[in-house]
């Protein structure tokens, strides 16, 4: 109950608080049903339908490069051991005059082309719909259940069933006797997901392919059971329709669909989609990240970070982050009762001007007080674009608001500011929606460390860098513009 | 990736559907599981069964299951973006046949649309949906392109105030009960149990005739129907018959 209250109220502050225009990455992320990402040797990897793919180094610039034989649509990848299982749809989805489809799996031990042992096995044909049957087998994904360690693929569109196979694991053939299941129907590019007891079926509905116009968007059902039912949040079978809401259009794009999930860490998720038009990039269809949150056990799609000046709150206490600096009173001191007829009158809020001479000219230290809408505690955050970024975001600069001080860490892991930002690695900042909502904040680097450390509140009023952990509030910020 | 959109690639298949399908025989070796070989015989008898006995209650969720469907009027759309509210306006209120918005008709009966000659089927489907695309194929008519009409008698044994008419269809649909539009189903849809509900209607005591028609250019079409109570629960102490 406790933790459902903080989720809720988390959520609820930042719908509040922010106004967020969900972004696509950058680069020529141009591309339509991706796979789940790969990480492969310090790089990401995605295919789509057709050849091919996209490459990044830090997971926020996409470009071509991701090789894929076999064409089609909808590829699906995952790591087994050492080795990626690429699974995808040769035929079908009415290519070709019809529904006549396969789902073909293949491995290989690497997704870099210029490593000496990129080499495709042979496909292998694990499903198949023919005739007209109620099935067209195109759009897999892929499940490595982490219970027993059988793998599943579901596989389909609109045209009749999603349908439920098992492969083997160790050959990406399908297990001998496998009898398909049918689990879902109204949805296409699914992808099955486990996560603290439940199997979750993702499937992406709408119109696609139609541009601006697409209505593309990502619902979700879950079950206790690989095998399903899945329900959504109303009881209902996803096999008469049913599907929660996990991501639509918003922003500058629209359609998403083909969902993929990437676990970076305890309370670090991200989803991936692609948007059917980008209208800031030619309405072209584009790789989209985006956070990946859990609210009471259901999946939602977070918010892309936004530029802009915020509070940076605390979840611990809910004070604010500010500088170590004289607290400037404003004009006025204490009042007693007014007089009922005394004139109303609107008072001006403390400016960076009326205070930025009593600040110290150098390096500054930071505390967490309460927030008082007061210059030290307003911080302006950009994306610094030289910059290298991260899976889905770019690296941050974080400035008192008005002015190029910067939040910097130090080399004896404590945090503070210095005059002017330089793009030195301990003055960017990785800044991510954790899955309750609430937000993660980490500096690029600490100087003379390797450990990844984050900004935590050890006391209320206190700052310092420390080992991320989800489990404590002392690790998580909110950030509200006001 | 959408089977629509796809199909959009296809015009010549959309065109030629009925022509073409008509080389998919009931005999083709599948390659497909066991459990699916069924899918792919071209009757209709998987998917539903004469109406046998007088009466027939809606299912456990409600669902109302025997209806009189009239085979497909060709209505070529290559694209179901077209489906506006005033698009589909337009087509339903075009008149297709006599006493289009009246007739309660017979099994078996025939009318002519255009140069089509069409016959009425009463049918009991074997799921919550009636799969239209499944009675099309099954009777080898066009499959995509089309828009059905169905009729469904419901006989409630008093009369039920504030109820409301549950639809699903893939794609759009338009539904009436005695004659009065109740629900109305536009764009690009799927069909999703309990997706358009009416405002409160009344279902008389005695017979209640509902009209439906559906309109689909690619992709499969079907609908389900059922009504719900003032607390959303599904309505099953009716008797839906066909005449």
């Amino acid at each position: 109950m406790k933790l459902r209250i903080k989720i809720i109220g988390a959520t609820a502050l930042l719908s509040l608080c922010l106004t967020v225009t969900a972004t696509a990455q950058v680069g020529k992320p141009f591309i339509h049903d991706p796979s789940t990402i790969m990480e492969c040797d310090g790089k990401y990897y995605t295919f789509g339908t057709g050849a091919g793919g996209l490459i990044s180094e830090d997971g926020w610039t996409w470009n071509s490069g991701a090789i894929r034989p076999g064409g089609g649509a909808a590829p699906d990848a995952m790591k087994i051991g050492d080795r990626y299982l690429i699974v995808y749809g040769s035929t079908g989805g009415g290519l070709g005059g019809g529904h006549d489809g396969k789902i073909n799996t293949m491995w290989n031990k690497t997704l870099d082309p210029k490593s000496p042992d990129f080499k495709y096995s042979e496909p292998i044909v694990v499903a198949s719909s023919a005739n007209m049957e109620d099935n067209d087998a195109i759009d897999p994904g892929l499940l490595l259940d982490p219970t027993d360690g059988r793998l599943w693929c579901s596989y389909g569109t609109y045209f009749g069933f999603i349908r439920l196979i098992e492969l083997d694991p160790k050959t990406g053939k399908r297990v001998e006797g496998n009898k398909a299941l049918d689990i879902a129907i109204d949805c296409e590019a699914t992808e099955l997901e486990y996560r603290d007891g439940w199997y979750y079926l993702f499937g992406t509905h709408g119109t696609c392919c139609d541009g601006a116009n697409s209505t593309y968007n990502i619902v979700v059902g879950r079950s206790r059971k690989v095998t399903g039912p899945y329900l959504d949040n109303m009881g209902r079978d996803m096999l008469k329709g049913g599907g929660k809401m996990v991501i639509a259009a918003g922003g500058r794009v629209n359609g998403p669909g083909h969902f993929g999930r990437v676990v970076l860490g305890d309370g670090v998720e991200k989803m991936s989609c692609h948007y059917e038009a980008d209208l800031d990039q030619s309405g072209r269809s584009v790789l989209g990240i985006r956070p990946l949150l859990w609210k009471n056990g259901w999946p939602v799609a977070g918010d892309n970070f936004k530029e802009g000046t915020y509070e940076i709150e605390s979840e611990r206490r809910g004070y604010a982050l500010e500088l170590t600096v004289d607290f400037v009173r404003m004009a006025g001191r204490m009042r007693g009762p007014q007089p009922a007829n005394e004139p109303i009158k609107s008072i001006p809020s403390q400016e960076l001007a009326d205070v930025i001479n009593t600040w110290p000219t150098g390096n500054i230290g930071v505390r967490i007080g309460d927030y008082m809408f007061r210059p030290h505690q307003k911080w302006t955050i950009t994306v610094v674009p030289e910059a290298s970024g991260y899976l889905g975001s770019p690296s941050y600069k974080i400035v008192i608001a008005g002015t190029n001080r910067a939040l910097a860490a130090t080399a004896d892991a404590e945090v503070i500011t210095v005059p002017a930002f330089t793009g030195a690695p301990e003055q960017l900042w990785r800044i991510d929606q954790l899955t309750d909502g609430t937000y993660r904040i980490m500096p690029k680097s600490v100087p003379n460390s390797k450990e990844l450390l984050v900004l935590v509140s050890s006391g209320d009023s206190t700052p310092t860098l420390e080992v991320f952990d989800m489990n404590s509030d002392n690790s998580k910020w909110n950030f509200k513009a006001h | 990736m959408n089977i629509k959109r796809k199909t959009w690639l296809l015009a010549g298949f959309v065109i030629l559907a009925g022509a073409g399908l008509q080389g998919c025989s009931a005999t083709s070796k599948s390659k497909t599981d066991g459990t699916t070989k069924s899918d792919t015989a071209r009757s209709i008898a998987q998917y539903f069964t004469p109406t046998i006995t007088s009466n027939k209650t809606p299912d456990a969720e409600g669902f109302i299951r025997r209806w009189l469907l009239l085979e497909p009027i060709n209505k070529p759309n290559r694209s179901n973006t077209v489906f506006t509210d005033s698009y589909i306006r337009k087509a339903f209120d075009t008149m297709y046949f006599p006493n289009q918005f009246t007739v309660v008709p017979k099994d078996g009966e025939k009318v002519k649309v255009g140069q089509q000659e069409l016959t009425w089927h009463a049918l009991d489907s074997k799921n919550f949906n009636v799969k239209l695309f499944r009675f099309a194929y099954g009777l080898r008519k066009e499959i995509y392109g089309v828009l059905f009409w169905s009729v469904t008698i419901v006989n409630s044994p008093h009369e039920m105030k504030n109820v409301r008419m549950a639809v699903g269809s893939n794609s759009a649909s338009m539904w009436w009960l005695n004659g009065k539009e109740a629900v109305i189903l536009s764009g690009d849809r799927r069909m999703v149990m309990d997706d358009c509900v009416s405002t409160r209607l009344t279902l008389n005591k005695g017979k209640n005739i509902i009209r439906g028609a559906v309109i689909n250019g690619p992709g499969m079409s079907d609908f389900c129907v059922r009504f719900l109570d003032e607390k959303g629960e599904p309505i099953k102490n009716l008797s839906i018959s066909y005449e």
